[in-house]
């Protein structure tokens, strides 16, 4: 073990890197009990704790990483879960780097305290040790229909839930968890995990149907009418993908992210024929992108035996909105970053499968009044790339059906649901929050908005009674 | 998951099934279809609804075994269950009084025809059907399209009833012969529905079509399934099922409906070696 240094964090055990491209494990192994307690030592105990204004849930940070360090884990995970009902996630998942980690005192001298491994950690070790199911208030005779399992309807459910509440999610999908399950793939997110927190939920009370799209079996008013529920919380995030709209681009080869993420995660293809669900790679694989999907997309596709794979990116590399983290984690493994290149067409076999992408090199503009710099291709530099495949990771729309089957919901020109600061919607007893509010963004600001919601659909129901 | 309350093959390897799903059944309207899990392992996919009842809460689902989905789902029995349905999914048929109506059913699909042409019937239309297969025994619904059919047609590739040839080569017949129509509605493999759109396309009936891409989540998440509709891309999950027909790619459409097929040929081989096995 290396000597301990207040401003160095413990790094993170990971597979080799020869080795966790052959397989779909979880890259990052997690602290053991002493890498735990060295890095929750270098917390400063701040007064004035900044970390936790950086927080989406206000989880009292310096609070838990204090009963860590005293070596009490139970105390502390139940302190972690007093804000935070699916621990194990965040403390994989959330982007720390941009939120409490980034308000870290250290960070100004050193690195942050590792603020997500340390809650990781403690979720980890509650698993393990058993996981105590925290009291419910009395019933209060009030029904809730949640719609989606994913971070916002999950926390929304367990929250109100644990307040005495009766609770239904309703998820479209066979397996809940939304993009836990079907989005962010094995390797970084292990499905036992998404399933462990989910029967926590469960263990609360809270009735998870499957199978069930809200929109078509049944619409929201004919929830509130005819299925005696009392409120609704919105939470079926994004959906449609987003395609470039260019020529060829419908060929066989081509995915969307989600199909491609679906077919991988959901449907388990990476171990057909075992499973039933194909997928198909090839040799050399373009992804779309540079978000954490493209991130996630590539680092698949080697898994899946792809000899090549390379993120194409409009811009540069200071612009990625990927993490940090999975970027290194990506260059680790082999994924090639083909900088200021943007796709204009892809040309396919006679079988229609897709051989090779048209690009052109971009070049960056002045930086515009936003401060941004924009993207503008640069003529007579088109070139070809030969590929087998191409994902196309560049973003995806709200999910549509419950706006259009909810007569008087109000809807932004984007497709968001409009809610006010409460997360109420424009009808009365349904509020809504997520990514099908703020359009695509983190697993733990879907949470927030979750939790926010728990606590006004609670102040509506007990006001009613 | 969902009980089989009864089972038949209808004609070789076309099975059909009830199923006990009685949500669905509720809520289901011609030419919406359901998306299935057969087991743990499975693949979703997608199977138009042949008929539900509100009553008794079935659905019935007719198929042709040709995949392991397929196959395994096949395999189950009576009081057997079906891990996953999902459903009703994609817009229903526009159903209204048009005037006199063609439904033209191919193979498996005339089990997909048949609640249209019932609730076409009912609105009021002229039905005139033609159904069509590649040899008499494959003929399916015959009976029950006959029902809500005012007149009724059949052909066999290999003439083995009815007329020798295709159901578009009828539709073509009936058109020369002075027969006008409103709408024509088809379901079936995708070349004989292009095959329709071509006939239609010269006297320019508004000609529907019912696709079947290939699916993953069918809830317009992934995009398996879009088809180039007028020069658009479209989801056929939920911007259709159905089309006009003189505005779809057909030819993208049955090469997209192809890209795994060297897989799926591969799968079935495991799936089948498996079998063996554990039956010896």
């Amino acid at each position: 073990m290396s000597k301990w240094d207040r401003l160095k964090a413990v790094p993170m055990p990971k597979q080799p890197i020869h080795i966790r491209i052959r397989n779909f494990d979880e890259v990052a192994l997690g602290y053991n009990e002493e890498q735990a307690l060295m890095e929750a030592e270098r917390c400063l105990q701040c007064a004035n704790p900044q970390c936790v204004l950086g927080c989406p849930v206000e989880i009292d940070i310096p609070g838990f990483i204090k009963l860590l360090r005293d070596g009490n884990f139970r105390e502390a995970i139940l302190k972690i879960k007093e804000k935070n009902n699916l621990p194990a996630i965040c403390g994989r998942v959330c982007p720390q780097e941009d939120q409490c980690q980034k308000n870290c005192l250290l960070s100004k001298r050193g690195d942050p305290v590792q603020i997500g491994r340390l809650e990781r950690f403690l979720a980890d070790w509650e698993r393990e040790h058993g996981v105590e199911i925290p009291e419910k208030l009395p019933s209060t005779g009030k029904r809730i229909a949640v719609i989606g399992a994913g971070p916002a309807g999950l926390t929304a459910a367990g929250d109100l839930a644990k307040l005495g509440h009766e609770i239904v999610i309703f998820e479209s999908l066979h397996e809940p968890g939304g993009v836990l399950t079907y989005g962010i793939p094995e390797f970084r997110l292990p499905k036992r995990i998404v399933q462990a927190e989910i029967n926590y939920i469960e263990k609360l009370g809270v009735v998870i149907k499957t199978d069930t799209l809200i929109g078509r079996l049944y619409t929201i008013p004919e929830l509130l009418r005819d299925e005696d529920f009392d409120a609704v919380f919105i939470g079926t995030g994004a959906g449609p993908p987003i395609f470039m709209g260019i020529r060829g681009e419908n060929l066989s080869g081509i995915y969307s992210a989600n199909e491609f993420l679906i077919r991988v995660n959901l449907m388990r293809s990476y171990l057909f024929p075992k499973w039933d669900t194909p997928i198909k790679v090839g040799d050399k694989v373009a992804v779309i992108g540079a978000g954490n999907v493209a991130m996630d997309a590539s680092r698949c596709a080697l898994r899946l035996g792809a000899k090549e794979a390379h993120v194409v990116y409009r811009r540069s590399r200071a612009e990625m909105p990927a993490r940090k983290e999975e970027v290194e984690n990506a260059e680790e493994e082999g994924v090639i970053f083909d900088f200021l290149t943007l796709p204009i067409a892809y040309y396919g076999d006679e079988k229609g499968w897709v051989k090779r992408m048209e690009c052109v090199k971009m070049q960056l503009s002045e930086p515009d009044e936003s401060g941004r710099r924009r993207p503008a291709p640069i003529k007579g530099s088109n070139f070809f790339m030969d590929i087998d495949t191409s994902i196309v990771a560049i973003g995806r729309r709200p999910n549509p059906l419950i706006q259009q089957t909810t007569p008087g919901l109000k809807v932004a020109e984007d497709g968001t649901i409009i809610v006010d600061e409460k997360m109420r919607t424009s009808i009365d007893g349904v509020y809504a929050g997520g990514d099908i509010v703020t359009g695509e963004a983190t697993v733990i600001s879907a949470m927030g908005a979750g939790k926010k919601a728990a606590k006004s659909i609670h102040e509506y129901l007990t006001k009613k009674i | 998951m969902y009980k089989i309350v009864e089972k038949r093959e209808i004609a070789p390897r076309i099975k059909l099934l009830k199923v006990f799903a009685s949500e669905i059944a509720k809520k289901a309207q011609p030419g919406q279809f359901v998306i299935l899990r057969v087991d743990e392992r499975g693949e979703r996919f997608p199977l138009t609804l042949a008929d539900w009842n509100k009553e008794d809460g079935t659905i019935t689902l007719v198929f042709l075994e040709v995949g392991v989905s397929t196959r395994k789902l096949g395999e189950l029995g009576k009081n057997e269950v079906i891990l996953d349905i999902l459903g009703p999914l994609g817009n229903p048929t526009e159903v209204r009084n048009y005037g006199v109506v063609c439904v033209v059913g191919g193979g498996v699909g005339i089990a997909a025809a048949y609640p249209v042409a019932r609730a076409l019937k009912e609105a009021g239309n002229k039905v005139v059907s033609i159904i069509g297969a590649r040899t008499a025994e494959l003929l399916i619904f015959e009976e029950e399209m006959m029902m809500f059919s005012d007149e009724f047609y059949v052909s066999t590739d290999d003439g083995t009833k009815g007329y020798k040839g295709f159901v578009s080569d009828v539709l073509k017949i009936l058109i020369q012969k002075g027969h006008r129509f409103d709408l024509i509605y088809a379901v079936g493999p995708a070349v004989m529905m292009r095959a329709v759109a071509e006939v239609t396309r010269p006297c320019k009936v508004k000609t529907v079509v019912s696709l079947n891409p290939i699916m993953v989540d069918a809830m317009g998440m992934c995009g398996a399934c879009r088809v180039t509709v007028g020069g658009k891309t479209r989801f056929a999950c939920v911007d259709g099922p159905e089309f006009d027909a003189h505005d779809v790619d057909f030819g993208e459409l049955i090469r997209r409906q192809m890209a795994f097929l060297s897989e799926e040929k591969m799968a079935l081989e495991c799936w089948e070696a498996n079998k063996r096995s554990k039956e010896a």
